[in-house]
């Protein structure tokens, strides 16, 4: 809506799906162990309730969104839609390994959210298609979500990071935001991490560690210098950012 | 203008408008300042950074140059003009007046839509929730200070009220 | 539900806190800013601009745009019938840009259409053919003679000096620094708006305008459209904020033309996007400046060299400069001093009046200086500026005798003595927290820091401008309505306007006319200058009106008119037993007067600096408590403790509300607000990336007023609305050096100037 009101957008005709009750809907699956969330659940939905007790990161990112007023209609859906590096439950996604289930007239499939998002606002949805839901695996082990902004509300992500750490299986995922032409999974250095403790018990990381992990985290992104921050800044921040959720996740 | 717009309806403070020969992008904002003579709601940014457009709509308080008009059909939409017409004030309102949460005015159609939400839905909120609810209603004027106290005013005659 | 109409016993006097009588209209969402305003038949006008910051123009094709449907006028420079130029200083600003555009936004031609989608599709339509040139957007470079002009005016809009007192001479201490504010937008929430009126015939013209001053705007409107003054009528139209942003005209004579060309009213109005294209900003600024002080901290002559960039037009840029120079002294006494200050011109966003109008440039660099002088001397951030405060009698660097009450020391003291805020919990809510819910920081990340800033600032116009204030009083039957031409933009002048005729002739009921050009000039709502200029003439009508009440009641009852006096709402003999209420004294009356408030003439500054430059001054501290999350650089403002110098307090809960609201913006410039240009163009002009403080982001303000009352002021009270956004941001900045130990040279501060 933003694009109509700045006309560099001028549809023609439009399918408003906003009264489609499927696509807010919250499906948990005991088996699987996994929740689908319908593209169109608002984002205020998310704060608390189910999500908030099995998804906490997604929880958590739900709240930096924009405003109240902003929360009560945007989605997941529009995130993934427009699929900026800053979208700010993107990195949440790619950290859980979530899958987008799309849908057309004539197919249904579901993709990676890793094979979804191409570039800098760029996806993999084909014409025709709308994104339904996305599916999420529930975690056990810890996961938290943080993003810096200028100001304290209302603030698109100069840097964001989500890290989850898996207890069953001692892996830890991180995802970056706005550090790249799309959020950055620093694998390299969730395989290192894997490799120099035992994610499996909440050990205390030493400093040495941490700030190693830190570094190596940021030597991942790949920032660039805007108007909102720089590219030194975000690189930075990233690091900073990591290494304290590292740190609370084993903590808490 | 518009050979090719269909006709609709939108439900506002109670009542059907049909809306005639527009065009699909319209804003849900600039329907009801153009089309439907409720210029109560103001537009200060066009794309939800400012709030100063909020209008209830199904019960959430949503910006409404972020709807697009023709998609909010069958919803129940309220727009500031709702809350009270001629001498009386909502408690809300009149609280805005006597605790100078008022300067310019430009933001506070919004700022009154959405503090009457929150405490429909929250009637004793706290400090960091009342800051949090209207974190998305910019005002330049005031600095926020006498709207803090307006909202902290209108809960207690509430509470009074209720009693 | 209750309602806003007082109905108690107490009278809305000067001092109280009478409500605002557009307070209802305005909760309700009644109340017509100038956005709201409809006209049957009318059409929309929209502009064109230029998408270079510096180009040639080589040709106008207007050819396909007539060919839309819907299209009834399209306007150029051409079309211009009088000046094609206006200027609040110097008519140097193009109506439309005729051989030149010479900054990204500068209009080019302006569209009539039925909707404003066919006005957009129109403007698409012109074909405009530039010749791209090279910017100049180094404002350094503008100074060198040997860079090409940009504008027949040359590149230095004003360069002025101040030369007095030993030049050689060179402190025990000295301490020196480069200090930079960035551009600042007024970002008023009200967009431009205007209804234009033609009259029939076309020979005049009604408007409905949201400006600050509708005397300039008709002067300039009437000179462009090549129409006697008495032709262009205005009426102010409900104004949403204007912090300086509307002084200069914007769509006013676009909307007029467009109206007298189609015979049709027009209506203008802008979008966030075109608002920061359409109106002047702060003047970014580079100032150098160096100190030198005695052993123990006396200041004993200021060194400095202010750089201004005033964009590509000249706007009130030559006076911004002459507060910039004047105040680069801040509140303190210094004997000595050489300083050289330039406005120039370069293809950057034209810049002209904000809240503080170059003071708060001066003041980022002096109070930067004072916490440096205080370092070097072994005092603390108070000490050094209670040993150098002002008094009355002070002379300032311009030879100029500080006439004004100057309780620079008390407001010092007052705001020491506020009550530090308590520490941060280790238990906070993470909203309480830098970074809020983006959950960057615990408390143990955090530091807290207090930092301080002092300053001074001129009230009314200056260099002999008589920005006199005109003001009409009618009493009949116990009603007092008033007409005068001052801009309400939301400070509050309509609350105080009846207060005083409340107080002065003791009526409760007071009707406020139509603000419009139907009365003399009332001159800008800007400068600090509405509550003495239009104050003091609301106050001289009444007082003229009560002198012809007592004459009428004196010489209806036979007595002595000294004798009587108004007391409460009655009209009584000081020395008998007779009492009349105002309401019957007046019934059957009509009593009308006029008055026109003058300040004081002011001088201009001579080649040395040296004059009567300003009218009177009004002082203010603050103290900023801040926390800081040092490895991210992110920056959250916890408290914010002032005392300022008012004078008098006429309504309490009006002044808070300037207070706080002057704090909230200077806390934008200190940590979030800045117009990022790249090459002559704005990369933020949107409210997504030019932040405003949002309600997260205030902090707790804790103000004392200080009422000394003002003898030279006509009600005693100064005018209060820009101090308190002046020195706030230098106290941000020093609170976050407190907790960082960065230097911070540069405002607004970001989270790589601290982390890095």
């Amino acid at each position: 809506m933003v694009e109509i009101n700045f006309n560099h957008r001028k549809p023609t005709d439009v399918i408003a799906l906003r009264r489609v009750d499927e696509l807010k809907s919250i499906q948990i699956d005991t088996e699987k162990s996994q929740i689908t969330i319908g593209a169109g659940l608002p984002y205020q939905q998310m704060e608390h309730g189910e999500i908030a007790l099995h998804l906490p990161a997604l929880a958590q990112a739900a709240r930096t969104v924009g405003s109240p007023q902003i929360r009560s209609a945007g989605t997941i859906g529009g995130n993934l839609g427009t699929c900026s590096p800053a979208g700010d439950a993107l990195p949440v996604l790619s950290a859980l390994d979530a899958t987008v289930n799309l849908q057309s007239a004539e197919a249904s499939r579901s993709v990676s959210v890793h094979d979804f998002m191409v570039g800098v606002k760029r996806n993999a949805r084909l014409p025709g298609e709308i994104i339904v839901s996305t599916t999420l695996p529930i975690v056990s082990g810890w996961q938290g979500y943080a993003k810096v902004g200028v100001r304290n509300a209302m603030v698109i992500s100069v840097a964001s990071c989500c890290l989850v750490v898996d207890r069953i299986n001692g892996t830890i995922a991180v995802a970056l935001g706005a550090v790249g032409p799309t959020i950055i999974r620093c694998r390299e250095t969730e395989s290192w991490l894997a490799s120099q403790v035992d994610l499996k018990t909440k050990t205390t990381i030493s400093p040495n560690l941490l700030q190693e992990f830190g570094t190596r985290i940021a030597n991942e992104s790949k920032p660039i210098d805007d108007h909102r921050s720089t590219a030194a800044y975000r690189r930075h921040a990233v690091c900073v950012l990591a290494r304290r959720l590292l740190t609370r996740a084993n903590s808490q | 203008m518009n050979p090719n717009s269909e006709i609709y309806n939108l439900r506002v403070n109670g009542k059907t408008h049909e809306i005639r020969d527009s065009w699909v992008g319209e804003s849900l904002l600039f329907v009801l300042r153009e089309r439907l003579n409720l210029p109560g709601t103001k537009g200060a940014c066009e794309q939800g950074e400012c709030g100063s457009c909020t209008v209830i709509m199904d019960g959430q308080a949503v910006c409404s140059c972020l709807v697009m008009a023709a998609t909010a059909i069958e919803s129940e939409i309220q727009t500031v003009e709702n809350l009270s017409d001629g001498d009386s004030l909502t408690d809300v309102q009149d609280a805005f007046v006597t605790e100078g949460g008022v300067q310019c005015g430009f933001c506070t159609p919004g700022l009154v839509v959405a503090i009457e939400h929150l405490l429909s839905q929250n009637p004793d909120p706290s400090e960091i929730e009342i800051k949090e609810a209207i974190s998305g209603n910019i005002c330049r004027c005031t600095g926020y200070g006498r709207i803090f106290e307006a909202v902290d005013k209108a809960v207690s005659v509430r509470k009074a009220k209720t009693a | 539900m209750s309602s806003a109409i007082q109905t108690s016993t107490r009278r809305d006097v000067l001092g109280t806190s009478a409500l605002r009588p557009d307070g209802a209209a305005k909760v309700q969402g009644r109340f017509e800013f100038s956005s709201d305003l409809h006209a049957e038949n009318m059409l929309w006008g929209a502009t064109l601009r230029s998408p270079h910051p510096y180009a040639r123009i080589i040709d106008i094709d207007l050819s396909a745009a007539y060919k839309i449907t819907g299209v009834e006028a399209i306007i150029t420079a051409d079309d211009v019938p009088g000046k094609k130029t206006y200027g609040l200083i110097s008519s140097d600003q193009p109506v439309f840009a005729q051989d030149f555009v010479r900054y990204v936004g500068e209009p080019i031609a302006a569209v009539a259409a039925d909707h404003p989608e066919t006005c957009r599709r129109a403007l698409a339509a012109i074909k405009v053919e530039y010749e791209v040139l090279t910017p100049l957007t180094d404002a350094e470079l503008a100074i060198q003679p040997t860079t090409p002009p940009i504008h027949p005016d040359g590149n230095v809009i004003r360069r002025q000096q101040i030369i007095t007192g030993d030049q050689n001479l060179h402190g025990e201490i000295v301490v020196e620094g480069t200090y930079e504010i960035g551009m600042q937008d007024q970002a008023f929430l009200g967009l431009e708006a205007a209804l234009a009126l033609p009259d029939s015939g076309g020979k005049g013209i009604e408007m409905f305008v949201a400006t600050q001053w509708l005397h300039e705007d008709q002067k300039q409107i009437a000179a462009c459209l090549d129409l006697p003054c008495e032709k262009v009528r205005l009426t102010l139209g409900g104004v949403g904020g204007a912090f300086g942003a509307r002084e200069d005209i914007s769509l006013q004579v676009h909307c007029a033309l467009l109206a007298l060309r189609t015979s049709r009213p027009i209506k203008m109005q802008y979008s966030r996007e075109e608002s920061f294209y359409g109106h002047v900003h702060r003047h970014p600024a580079k100032i150098f400046i160096r100190h030198h002080a005695t052993r123990t901290g006396e200041i004993q002559r200021i060194e400095a060299k202010l750089v201004f960039d005033g964009g590509a037009y000249a706007s009130t840029s030559s006076a911004v400069l002459i507060n910039g120079v004047t105040h680069i002294q801040g509140p303190y006494r210094c004997p000595n001093a050489s300083v050289d200050g330039y406005a120039v011109r370069t293809n950057n966003p034209p810049c002209g009046a904000m809240r503080g109008f170059g003071v708060v440039q001066a003041c980022y660099a002096h109070e930067s200086q004072m916490d440096k002088l205080a370092v070097a001397c072994g005092l603390s951030p108070v000490e050094i500026r209670l040993r150098n405060a002002m008094v009355t009698g002070d002379k300032l660097i311009t030879g100029q005798v500080v006439e004004s009450v100057a309780p620079v020391a008390r407001c010092i003291r007052e705001t020491d003595a506020i009550a530090l805020p308590t520490p941060l919990a280790k238990t906070a809510h993470p909203l309480e927290l830098v970074g809020g819910s983006g959950l960057t920081s615990l408390p143990h990340n955090i530091v807290r820091g207090v930092g301080w800033g002092v300053s001074i600032k001129n009230l009314m116009y200056s260099e002999t401008f008589d920005d006199f204030a005109t003001a009409r009083c009618q009493l009949k039957d116990g009603v007092a309505t008033l007409k005068y031409a001052t801009v309400e933009v939301g400070q509050g002048f309509v609350v105080l306007a009846p207060q005083i005729a409340r107080s002065v002739l003791g009526v409760d009921e007071v009707v406020l006319d139509t603000v419009d050009t139907g009365i003399g000039s009332a001159g800008s709502t800007s400068a600090s200058r509405q509550t003495w200029m239009s104050g003091g003439a609301v106050d001289g009508a009444c007082r003229l009106v009560r002198q012809r009440l007592f004459e009428h009641v004196g010489k209806k009852y036979n007595i002595d008119p000294l004798r009587l006096v108004i007391e409460d709402t009655d009209v009584v003999d000081m020395i008998g037993d007779f009492r009349i209420s105002v309401v019957e004294a007046s019934t059957g009356v009509l009593i009308d007067e006029t008055f026109e408030h003058h300040h004081r003439p002011t001088e201009e500054l001579d080649e040395m600096g040296q004059g009567n430059c300003h009218v009177a001054f009004a002082f203010v501290a603050h103290r900023a408590v801040v926390d800081v999350d040092v490895e991210l650089g992110l920056v959250k403002v916890i408290q914010i403790a002032t005392a300022q110098d008012v004078g008098r307090v006429l309504n309490p809960i009006a002044a808070l509300g300037q207070i706080e609201g002057g704090i909230a913006q200077g806390l934008g410039l200190a940590v979030m607000e800045e117009i990022v240009l790249d090459n002559g163009k704005m990369r933020n002009p949107s409210f997504t990336d030019y932040l405003l403080p949002t309600a997260l982001d205030a902090p707790s303000v804790v103000a004392v007023m200080i009422e000394e009352p003002e003898p030279q002021a006509p009600l005693g009270a100064k005018g209060i609305g820009e101090p308190p956004c002046i020195s706030v941001t230098p106290a941000i900045a020093a609170a976050i050096r407190n907790a960082t130990g960065k230097e911070l040279p540069r405002v607004p501060v970001r989270p790589q100037d601290i982390c890095f």
